[in-house]
């Protein structure tokens, strides 16, 4: 029953067939070289570009703010690393509360679209600030007064809003029929979410979820406006100091060098789980 | 044909049902003894998918009442409490068009979930059971198999092997080879055969007229969502009174279906 497989051919990965192959990445090869030199000639010949250079790319300024920005750059990491465990927790439940059927889990459900609604509406920069400086403010006895754990706070709140829309699209891109199936079974409405319909939900969303992971990964640097020594505060610090701005271009290098290979991975997984479901299909 | 202590294993008196504003049960009476195998026929959107539905609880009646073992499961205007609608799916199995199998889960994943789950069976029992039936099916090299990667007559071998393996006290069955392939209709026949000679009670939807003529006790005839008759299947085929089930009959055969 199963048909013949296709056969296997060189993956297109940038758009090139097999046969004109080698005569398309020539073409490519050299209208980008000629775009590059083109573009890096206009840069450097225009008339300010010693002082850009300097202001921007001064190889002393760049090592020098190296270490600090580096350090500041590991707290962006740890957040980011916080931030991946607490958000998909949140945001689960909130997704489960909100798809809940029947009139008794109505003030669930309410609440699960309040939250939503509330955190999708405030810019994570405000909801930083207000958390971040508000809340250590108020001086209630118990409560974290740590502007970092704050700013956590927010960035779990904002992100847990998305991110339970996107496993909600997933609960409701499974079909009525699968949740039927395991009722007709006798399992209860949990026991059917848990492992009928959940497993399905969060295979559909993977993509989705992993482009939600790359956008976190550069706005943690917005935690930066409370106070936090993290790298781009670091950066700005440095610039402060000697009123040069090449700290903030080591600030650039490094969320570039995570989120570059962050996003390549995506891509790939992406593909592969398009290319499997395509296979499953025929 | 046995009547238990409680009347007929199964009674619909009454059952009406409307999505919005179309109406698909219209007052439906029917009763279904224990090791009886009663088969729906008629013209589609009369109302055979939905009374399955209504049974399993899985839509809920706006109006009359169904009872098994005489104790009502579904009154019409109350929805049935979630603890009874659980209990009744356990002594109750349905298998619909369409398989429905779960497509992350293997054969033997998908057929132990329920008991495991639902019933408290331990995994090394549920397997052991599992493989027993999946074997008596014909499935037994299937156990490891996702359901994407067998056909159509398999994968509604295992939905019914799912279905038994809670040992359900009845069995209800829509359409259930409706999606296959015509070469493949006739293993999934065969094994419906096979329960009902062992007596299990069942209610099975179906368009295959020559297999309700076959395998029925009774054979009941639905139009816009009454039973509009019921009787053994010799004599519904062969001298039905009602002019409609004549006429839907003729149609049939001449579209080859009898």
């Amino acid at each position: 029953m199963i048909p013949e497989q296709p056969p296997a051919t060189t993956p297109r990965r940038f758009g090139f067939g097999d046969q004109e192959g080698a005569r398309s990445a020539l073409i490519a090869s050299v209208s980008t070289l000629v775009f590059v030199l083109v573009a890096g000639l206009l840069i450097v010949n225009s008339p300010s570009w010693p002082k850009v250079r300097q202001q921007f790319f001064s190889r002393e300024d760049f090592v020098a703010s190296w270490p600090d920005v580096l350090g500041g750059f590991w707290v962006n990491v740890q957040l980011f690393f916080w931030a991946m465990v607490t958000i998909p927790v949140v945001a689960l439940v909130v997704a489960i509360m909100r798809s809940l059927r029947g009139p008794g889990f109505f003030p669930f459900r309410a609440l699960a679209v309040i939250y939503t609604d509330l955190f999708r509406g405030v810019p994570l920069f405000l909801l930083i600030v207000l958390l971040g400086f508000g809340v250590p403010t108020l001086q209630i006895a118990g409560l974290p007064r740590s502007a970092t754990f704050w700013a956590l706070v927010a960035l779990t709140l904002s992100y847990s809003a998305y991110t339970a829309e996107i496993y909600r699209s997933g609960i409701d891109a499974v079909p009525e029929s699968q949740r039927a199936s395991a009722r007709a079974l006798g399992l209860t409405q949990t026991q059917a979410l848990r492992y009928a319909i959940l497993p399905q939900a969060v295979r559909n969303v993977v993509p989705a979820l992993m482009n939600t992971v790359v956008s976190l990964q550069k706005d943690v640097a917005l935690v930066s406006v409370v106070g936090i020594r993290e790298a781009v505060r670091e950066a700005e610090i440095y610039t402060s100091r000697t009123f040069n701005y090449t700290s903030y271009v080591v600030a650039t290098v490094l969320f570039l060098a995570v989120s570059v290979p962050l996003t390549r991975l995506v891509d790939w997984y992406t593909a592969r789980d398009r290319t499997l479901r395509s296979q499953a299909l025929t | 044909m046995t009547v238990g202590p409680n009347g007929p294993k199964l009674m619909l008196e009454g059952v009406h049902k409307a999505f919005g504003p179309k109406r698909v049960l219209n007052g439906l009476d029917l009763h279904v003894d224990d090791h009886e195998v009663v088969c729906l026929i008629g013209p589609s959107g009369c109302g055979k998918s939905t009374i399955l539905r209504c049974i399993d609880l899985l839509d809920t009646i706006d109006a009359g009442t169904i009872r098994l073992d005489g104790e009502p499961i579904a009154v019409g205007g109350r929805p049935t409490g979630g603890v009874v609608a659980n209990e009744v799916r356990r002594r109750i199995a349905i298998v619909f068009q369409s398989f429905n199998l779960f497509p992350h889960m293997n054969v033997l994943q998908n057929v132990t979930l329920g008991p495991r789950r639902a019933h408290g069976v331990g995994k090394d029992q549920a397997e052991e059971q599992a493989r027993e039936l999946l074997d008596r099916f014909g499935l037994a090299d299937k156990a490891l198999e996702f359901p994407n990667r067998m056909s159509g007559g398999q994968n509604q071998r295992a939905a019914i092997v799912r279905a038994l393996m809670t040992k359900p006290e009845l069995l209800l069955l829509d359409e259930v080879t409706s999606a296959l392939d015509p070469e493949l209709v006739g293993e999934v026949l065969g094994v419906i055969r096979e329960l009902s000679d062992q007596g299990l009670t069942m209610v099975l939807a179906t368009h295959e007229m020559g297999f309700a003529r076959d395998v029925a006790s009774r054979v009941a005839f639905l139009n816009e969502g009454r039973v509009l008759e019921v009787a053994p299947p010799a004599q519904l085929f062969g001298d039905p009174t009602e002019e409609r089930t004549k006429q839907f009959l003729r149609r049939v055969s001449e579209a080859g279906r009898l």
